[in-house]
């Protein structure tokens, strides 16, 4: 929303991330996909040379792009694969501690908001 | 939505599914109203009018660079370059804590990369700020005060090109 805003204004905005389906969703003029874990976007950490990279090949989507455009990384993730599978899930295993964290969560807001801590 | 897809490497994964995941994620902590994710039907589009070399570039965050606001209470801003934190807070943003770590900032943050490409003349210069957006469940919030602000700062900075890094 924020890279919709910048460019209705004149200023030429790309997303580098890693949620293909949020930003596709979303709709902005251009973004660099990395497909590995959310956390790092610009590639592995401490990985200078490769997050470099990212932004180099971001700066150039936005100097070649003529249309609104999402460029696939070529970013692989060193530690497998099992990620994909395993971010956010479900299962017996965690089923009530997700229950709990949920009470948790909501019980945590109205206090912030009670408290006045809420924008 | 209508885009070009380009590809560096090939893709061989499907992507994964973060908002089929998120929402099962939220049932699960039993939340009863599912999040409802920005959809917008058009695109806005500006064509770079100059060369990367004579534009001024700055980015945008979502990991918080003051951790010590409450979460809820948390603007959108901006910020000076030269006093930027060497760790941003971002525990409590939604990211794959087991598959990863935040430790290394400029896994998120393109500040060194970006002075780099400018040392380099790859660009013309980094902009003297960044910027900071909250993850933020009201869209409005976003839309109506968080964007406009930066949109404010970024053309008071005259800057040609901002990066957006959400965590």
């Amino acid at each position: 929303m924020t890279a919709r805003e910048l460019e209705s204004h004149g200023i030429a905005t790309v997303i580098i991330g890693s949620g293909l389906d949020i930003v596709e969703k979303c709709g902005v003029p251009r973004y660099l996909h990395n497909d590995i874990p959310l956390g790092n976007p610009l590639g592995h950490p401490y990985a200078a040379a490769e997050q470099r990279a990212s932004v180099a090949s971001a700066l150039q989507l936005v100097e070649q792009a003529t249309a609104p455009t999402i460029r696939f990384g070529e970013l692989k993730w060193r530690g497998g694969e099992a990620w994909r599978v395993n971010y956010m899930k479900i299962d017996e295993t965690n089923r009530e501690t997700l229950r709990l964290a949920g009470i948790e969560n909501r019980r945590s807001r109205l206090e912030q908001i009670e408290k006045g801590e809420k924008r | 939505m209508q885009y070009e897809y380009e590809t560096e490497g090939g893709l061989e994964n499907e992507p994964v599914k973060y908002i089929e995941k998120t929402r099962s994620y939220y049932e699960a902590q039993g939340f009863d109203r599912a999040y409802k994710w920005a959809d917008n039907a058009g695109i806005p589009w500006h064509r770079l009018s100059k060369p990367l070399i004579e534009c001024n570039v700055t980015f945008i965050v979502t990991a918080v660079p003051d951790g010590t606001i409450p979460k809820l209470s948390r603007q959108g801003g901006s910020f000076a370059l030269d006093e930027m934190p060497d760790a941003f807070r971002t525990d409590e943003l939604s990211w794959d804590k087991q598959a990863t770590h935040t430790r290394d900032r400029e896994s998120y943050i393109p500040m060194v990369a970006l002075q780099q490409l400018a040392e380099e003349g790859v660009i013309g210069s980094v902009s003297a700020r960044y910027h900071f957006v909250p993850t933020e469940y009201s869209q409005s919030n976003t839309l109506n005060s968080d964007a406009p602000a930066i949109r404010d700062a970024c053309l008071a900075d005259e800057v040609d090109i901002a990066i957006l890094v959400p965590l």
